[in-house]
C-alpha cells in the first residue's frame, strides 16, 4: 500500500510522511472512506461528513435552495455540485414549455437555482441529461472513495464503485448545499457474501430481489451492505450499480462493492475521471481502500449464486418476492411479523395464496430506470425482443436512462429492434418508475417493470400495480401478456 | 395550528392519532403526483391521499375525532422507501409534532429530526396497547417527554427510547444542523487540501 511524501508546507525543507488512512486501519473501505471524510465530531453525538459529490434534481432541490436563501447563505462548492432534471421529463416530446405547467415551473426553477450558484446543470438536448444515478457513472463523476449524496434514495448506487453513497432529505441537500458536508451517524456493515455464479438467464436483478427476499425490507436498517464473493467479483459494472441501486430497497442506505480492475476499466477514459500520471496515481489509491482480508465487520450473511432463479415480486413491498417457479405464499408459510402486509397485498394486488407466479396475465411493461436503464440492460431486453413481438392488448414501452445510453442504443440498432417487436421507444428519464410525468398506469392495471418500487400507487395509478423483475423477464410477459420464465425462451428462439 | 417546532424540543403534549401497518412507505405518505411542487406549503392536505381516498372518510386523518392530534402512533420501519421529506413535511403541516412507532426507515428518521419531530421507539407490544388506547379514546391526551423518555397519559405511561444523539439535539434545540456544519468550515477546507481525488491524486 502506497505511503505518500509530502512537502511540509510550513517548512519545505523537511519530508513529511503522510500515511494513508487505509494504511492506518485494517478495516472495511466504509471504515477507511468514513475516515477519510469525517470533518468533526458533532455535539449531537454524529459525524460532520465531507460530501465529495452532490447530485441534484428537480424534485427534491427546490426547497433546499430556498432554505439556503432564506437563510442568507450561498453554495460552497458549486465545483462539487451537479444537476440533470430526470423525475418530471416527458418521455415523448420534450419540447419546451412542458405541456404540465407544474414540470416546466419544477425544471425552470432548477435551471434558475442552478444559474444563479454557478452549478452545472445537465440538461435536455446536452447530451448528458438522464436519470442521476445513469449520468453520474456514465461522465466518470462517480469513483472509489468518495462520498456521494443526493436528495433520492436511490443514491447507494453509486457505491457500486466502492463509494459512500447514501440518499437524504432536503433539509439536507441544503446542509450539503451550504457547507459540502452534513451530520450522519456510521452504519454497521454486514457483508453479503455471494458464492458461485449466476446462471444463464438470471441477472443482477434477481439476485438483489432474492438478497431482499430473504433479509427482508428492513433487514439492513443500520447497515451498509458490503457485496462479495465470486459472483460479485464477475458482475459488469452496470451490474453492481443495479445490485448497489436496490440495497435501499432492503433497508440498508447504502451498499457497496470493492473497487477492482472492472472498476478501473470502466472509469478509464471517461469524461471526469482522472487522466495521465494521475490516472495511475488514482488506481493506486483506489486499490488501498478495498475492505483488507483480515477487516472485521459487523455482520455476515452466505448466499449460494447458483440456486437462484429468476425473481419476481408478487406484492407491495420489493421483499414479496418470488422465484418464477413458485406461487404466492400462504399465511401460514410466513413469519407471523409478514403476515399482515401480506394480507394487505393479497387484497391489493388480487392475488390469491397458492397462485403460480407464472401465468399473471400483464396490462403494461415498463424498461427503464435507475435500475435498468443502462445500456446492457437495453441490450438483455433486445436479445429477447428481437424476432418476437408483443402481445395483443399490451403496452410496452422502453425508456433509456440517460441521451448517452439512447444515443448507444441507436447507434446499435436496439431501438429497432423493440419498435419491431412492439415497444415504443422513447426519450429518457425516471418516466413510468415513479409515474410523476405523463407515463403511468390506468386504474388496476398491472405492470411488469424493470424499476425498482412496487409500493401501493408507485406507478401512477392509485391501485395501479406493480410486479417488478429483470428487463429480459419484462420483454418475456410482454412477448406472453403473462408473467413467464425467461429462460424457456432463450432455449426456444423465435424463427 | 401550532407554530412549526422552534428551538427546544423538549416535551410534546397533545391527543393522538394512529396508522396501522408494517413498512409503510413514504408514496403512501405522499404520492409521488404531489412532489410536483416547488414549495412544501400545499402538503399538509395532502398526506396520505391514496390511502384516504381509499377508505371514503373513514382514514385517520379524515375522522374527526382525530382533528387536533399531533402525535402519531405507528408500527414498523415507518417511512421507508423513497428519500422525499415531502412526506414528514406533509405530517408536520398537517399538525404532526411528534411520532411514536416500533421502528423507522433511516432516512425518515433524519428527516424527521431536521424538523425537529422526535421519532421515538417502544417494543411492539406497547406499540399495540397505545394504539388500542388511542382508538378507544380519541380525547386522551398525552405526554411525549424526551427528558423521562416516555409516553404518558393521565392513565397510563410508557417507556420510549430515542438515540442519544438526535435525543440531545431535539433537547437543546440543536437539531437544524446547518450552523454547527457551518462552525467547522475551516475544517472542511483542510480537509478538502487532503483529499486525494480533490488533489488530481498528487504524489509530490
Ligand atoms: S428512476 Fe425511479 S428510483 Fe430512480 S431516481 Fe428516477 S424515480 Fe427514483
Amino acid at each position: 500500500m502506497p505511503s505518500t511524501i509530502y512537502a511540509c508546507a510550513f517548512c519545505p525543507s523537511r519530508k513529511v510522511i503522510v500515511i494513508a488512512a487505509a494504511l492506518l486501519s485494517s478495516g472495511t473501505l466504509y471504515d477507511k472512506v468514513w475516515d477519510l471524510h469525517r470533518v468533526a465530531d458533532l455535539p449531537g453525538g454524529s459525524t460532520q461528513l465531507f460530501v465529495g459529490l452532490h447530485l441534484v434534481h428537480e424534485v427534491t432541490s427546490p426547497q433546499a435552495f430556498s432554505g439556503l436563501r432564506d437563510k442568507g447563505l450561498t453554495v460552497a462548492c458549486p465545483e462539487r455540485t451537479v444537476a440533470t432534471v430526470d423525475h418530471i421529463v416527458p418521455t415523448t416530446s420534450q419540447a419546451r414549455p412542458f405541456a404540465d405547467p407544474l414540470a416546466e415551473e419544477m425544471l425552470s426553477t432548477l435551471e434558475r437555482n442552478c444559474a444563479e450558484s454557478g452549478i452545472a446543470l445537465n440538461g435536455i438536448g446536452t447530451g448528458r441529461q438522464g436519470i442521476v444515478h445513469v449520468i453520474a457513472p456514465e461522465l466518470g463523476l462517480s469513483q472509489p472513495g468518495m462520498t456521494v449524496a443526493c436528495g433520492d434514495s436511490h443514491t447507494s448506487t453509486h457505491g457500486a464503485f466502492g463509494a459512500i453513497a447514501f440518499g437524504i432529505g432536503t433539509s439536507q441537500v441544503r446542509d450539503v448545499l451550504a457547507s459540502q458536508s452534513l451530520a450522519m451517524n456510521k452504519l454497521k456493515v454486514r457483508r453479503i457474501l455471494v458464492n458461485g455464479h449466476l446462471s444463464a438467464g438470471v441477472s443482477a436483478k434477481d439476485l438483489i430481489l432474492h438478497v431482499i427476499r430473504t433479509l427482508g425490507v428492513k433487514g439492513g436498517v443500520g447497515y451498509a451492505y458490503e457485496f462479495s464473493g465470486s459472483a460479485i467479483e464477475a458482475l459488469s459494472m452496470e451490474e453492481r450499480m443495479t445490485l448497489c441501486n436496490m440495497a435501499i430497497e432492503g433497508g440498508a442506505r447504502c451498499g457497496y462493492v470493492n473497487p477492482d480492475q472492472i472498476t478501473f476499466d470502466y472509469l478509464k477514459g471517461r469524461p471526469h475521471a482522472p487522466c495521465g500520471a494521475a490516472w495511475d496515481a488514482a488506481v493506486d489509491w483506489w486499490r488501498s481502500l478495498a475492505t483488507d482480508t483480515k477487516a472485521v465487520v459487523d455482520d455476515e450473511v452466505v448466499f449460494d449464486a447458483t440456486v437462484i432463479a429468476p425473481t419476481v415480486t408478487w406484492g407491495i413491498t420489493p421483499g414479496q418476492g418470488l422465484g418464477i417457479d413458485e406461487c404466492v405464499p400462504s399465511l401460514t408459510m410466513l413469519n407471523p411479523g409478514e403476515r399482515p402486509i401480506a394480507t394487505e397485498a393479497y387484497r391489493y394486488m388480487d392475488l390469491q395464496p397458492g397462485t403460480p407466479i407464472a401465468g399473471v396475465p400483464i396490462d403494461v411493461c415498463f424498461i427503464g430506470s435507475c435500475t435498468n436503464g443502462r445500456l446492457s440492460d437495453l441490450r438483455a431486453a433486445a436479445a429477447v425482443a428481437r424476432g418476437r413481438h408483443v402481445a395483443t392488448g399490451v403496452k410496452a414501452f422502453v425508456v433509456p436512462g440517460s441521451e448517452q445510453v439512447a444515443r448507444a442504443a441507436e447507434a446499435e440498432g436496439l431501438d429497432q429492434v423493440f419498435c419491431a417487436a412492439g415497444f415504443e421507444w422513447r426519450e429518457p428519464g425516471c418516466s413510468m418508475c415513479l409515474a410523476m410525468n405523463p407515463d403511468r398506469l390506468e386504474g388496476r392495471q398491472i405492470s411488469a417493470s424493470s424499476s425498482n418500487r412496487n409500493f401501493k400507487g408507485r406507478q401512477g395509478s392509485a391501485n395501479g400495480r406493480t410486479l417488478l423483475m429483470s428487463p429480459a423477464m419484462v420483454v418475456a410477459a410482454a412477448v406472453h401478456g403473462r408473467v413467464t420464465d425467461v429462460r424457456t425462451l432463450a432455449l426456444h428462439p423465435a424463427s | 395550528m401550532f407554530a412549526f417546532p422552534n428551538g427546544v424540543v423538549q416535551k410534546i403534549s397533545g391527543t393522538a392519532l394512529m396508522i396501522q401497518g408494517e413498512d409503510i412507505d413514504t408514496d403512501r405518505i405522499i404520492p409521488a403526483r404531489f412532489l410536483k411542487c416547488v414549495s412544501f406549503d400545499a402538503l399538509g392536505d395532502q398526506v396520505f391521499a391514496d390511502d384516504r381516498l381509499e377508505l371514503a372518510g373513514d382514514h385517520p386523518f379524515d375522522q374527526e375525532r382525530f382533528k387536533d392530534a399531533s402525535i402519531l402512533i405507528v408500527n414498523g420501519n415507518f417511512g421507508c422507501g423513497s428519500s422525499r421529506e415531502h412526506a414528514p413535511q406533509a405530517l408536520m403541516r398537517w399538525g404532526i409534532r411528534a411520532v411514536v412507532g416500533v421502528s423507522f426507515a433511516e432516512i425518515f428518521f433524519g428527516n424527521c429530526l431536521a424538523l425537529g419531530i422526535p421519532c421515538a421507539s417502544a417494543l411492539p407490544d406497547q406499540i399495540l396497547a397505545i394504539q388500542a388506547a388511542v382508538n378507544g379514546d380519541a380525547t386522551r391526551h398525552w405526554a411525549l417527554d424526551l427528558e423521562g423518555m416516555t409516553l404518558a397519559s393521565d392513565q397510563e405511561r410508557w417507556d420510549v427510547t430515542i438515540d442519544a444523539g438526535p435525543r440531545d439535539m431535539l433537547r437543546s434545540g440543536r437539531w437544524d444542523a446547518t450552523s454547527q456544519l457551518l462552525d467547522n468550515s475551516s475544517k472542511v477546507e483542510g480537509l478538502m487540501n487532503r483529499l486525494p481525488y480533490l488533489n488530481n491524486f498528487a504524489t509530490r
